[in-house]
């Protein structure tokens, strides 16, 4: 447990040395509502488009799912894989500690950062640009919980089939954009196309960020969407565990 | 007493055999030396000593446990210094250390080895920054913190400039005056020749042949030489040609 504490203030450090990385997974959100907010045009009129809410309104909690795979696709899968190529995780396996250990370092160490993250895109969204609460905070909980578990899997399972630091990223990449594309980024709210919903129930993302504008607006997530996080999350986690290579 | 006992060890990567057949005991508080040339199968034999490899024959018991099956109580008395493996760069010194202390139940005291491997000065040095000998040197201090009964060290002056190497030599020294058996993996004779106490010459996957260093020149027939070094007598050992 003490090996554990200490990995994970380790970990913490050296995330925030890495300035980039301790930029997209901490400042990115609140800077891009900012941005947003205030140079793009009509983002804070209301519009019909949207039954008379402000495109802001809508766009928040697409941007915490923008967060969960910013942080997941590009620095936990980043550091993952980088750790195995530098053979970071196969001395620390000459140890009594499993490198185990030092991935869940980086899970609280990422899960962390992006709790920060998120948070501070959403009271800077609230402050800046009043946009309302979330109505159903604790179905915005779940919904927030069970994406960043899904998308931690897929870091995890991508770290495990791919053979090199580079692989995993440009895999990572490859699967960074449509997730964003499914979770509404290009598409927010009730512009998305049906058809194109119909396929990003399914996705993690998609399903991540379909939960938090329910929960958001009031209701709780819909069950197709609980049960596609957690079965991904269930199925991509053990498929990662059986492939993982520590070295 | 007997503390590492390596059985027909044998280990193959797809048709490249690594080690064909490996026997050999090490007693406890002596520096073992394991030299042969490239590719010869010293990293492969000593990574399934400690654990780190899995053979696909023959027997092992190091401090009468199975590397295998009791994989995490080995962990807790064996030091292995992994010829190639890095640390995140930007990781400095004291934290590495500090860090790698906190695995064990009863680590040596980080700081003194810090001291000892002439690495305090660069305590708050991160990783990415240290040249080369600086890195194996905290790279074996990484190996003794945890106050191992044995310690595995492959390759760990390659690299190091002459003074370091004289105070690396020190330092093993050092950690078998404390008890600690050593197996010491090495391409300079010099070294095998200054610090162990026997020294077991692999080529090919075998042992061509174990003896101490006196034994192996005494022992060595190398047409046109007359009085054979140690690297004469490992050479005609070891090159078909020179057979
Ligand atoms: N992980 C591996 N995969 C495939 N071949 C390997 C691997 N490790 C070692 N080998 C091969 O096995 C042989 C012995 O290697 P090694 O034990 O590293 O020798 P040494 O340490 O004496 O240089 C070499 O031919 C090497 O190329
Ligand atoms: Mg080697």
């Amino acid at each position: 447990m003490n090996a554990l504490r200490k990995l994970t203030v380790i970990e913490s450090k050296l995330f925030l040395r890495e300035p980039i990385g301790a930029f997209f997974g901490v400042a990115f959100p609140a800077v891009l509502v900012l941005v947003l907010g205030s140079a793009i045009p009509g983002f804070t009129d209301p519009s019909e488009d949207n039954g008379g809410r402000r495109p802001i309104d809508i766009y928040l909690p697409i941007v915490l799912a923008l967060a969960i795979a910013t942080v997941t696709m590009v620095t936990l899968l980043g550091v993952l894989s980088a750790y195995r190529e530098k053979g970071v995780l196969r001395r620390l396996s000459t140890t009594p500690v499993s490198p185990m250990a030092l991935l869940a370092a980086q899970l609280i160490v990422n899960v962390g950062a992006l709790l920060i993250g998120s948070g501070l895109a959403c009271v800077g969204a609230v402050v800046a640009f009043d946009v309302a609460a979330p109505e159903n905070v604790g179905g915005l909980v779940v919904a927030f919980v069970l994406g960043s578990a899904a998308m931690c899997a897929v870091a995890l399972l991508i770290a495990a089939v791919t053979p090199s630091a580079r692989a995993s990223s440009g895999l990572g990449t490859l699967v960074y954009f449509p997730m964003m594309f499914a979770a509404g980024v290009w598409t927010p709210g009730p512009i998305m196309p049906d058809a194109v919903r119909r396929v990003a129930d399914f996705t993690p993302l998609g399903a991540a960020s379909q939960a938090m504008q329910d929960a958001w607006a009031g209701s709780w997530p819909r069950p197709l969407h609980l049960v596609v996080m957690g079965g991904l999350t269930a199925a991509f986690g053990a498929l990662a565990a059986r492939s993982f290579r520590w070295e | 007493m007997t503390v590492i006992e390596v059985r027909n060890l044998a280990k193959r990567y797809g048709d490249q055999v690594a080690v064909r057949d490996v026997s050999f005991t090490v007693d406890a508080g002596e520096i073992f030396g394991i030299v042969g040339p490239n590719g010869a199968g010293k990293t492969t034999t000593v990574e399934s000593v400690s654990g780190m490899r899995i053979p696909d024959s023959g027997t092992i018991r190091v401090l009468g446990l199975d590397p295998r099956r009791d994989r995490a109580e080995l962990r807790r008395h064996i030091g292995i210094q992994l010829q190639e493996s890095q640390l995140p760069d930007r990781l400095k010194v004291w934290e590495a250390l500090d860090l790698y202390s906190s695995f064990y139940a009863q680590p040596a005291d980080w700081r003194r080895l810090m001291a000892d491997l002439g690495l305090t000065e660069k305590r708050n040095t991160v990783f990415g920054k240290l040249s080369g000998g600086q890195k194996q040197r905290l790279s074996v201090a990484l190996a003794l913190v945890g106050n191992p009964e044995i310690a595995v060290l492959d390759e760990l002056t390659t690299g190091l400039d002459p003074q370091a190497r004289r105070d690396t030599w020190e330092l093993i020294r050092g950690v078998r005056d404390r008890g600690v058996t050593v197996v010491l993996v090495t391409h300079s004779l010099e070294e095998a020749e200054r610090l162990c106490d026997r020294i077991a010459v692999i080529d090919a996957g075998r042992i061509v042949a174990l003896d101490t260093p006196a034994a192996l020149v005494a022992n060595a027939v190398v047409p046109g030489v007359a009085r054979p070094t140690l690297e004469d007598a490992v050479l005609a050992l070891t090159n078909p040609l020179a057979r």
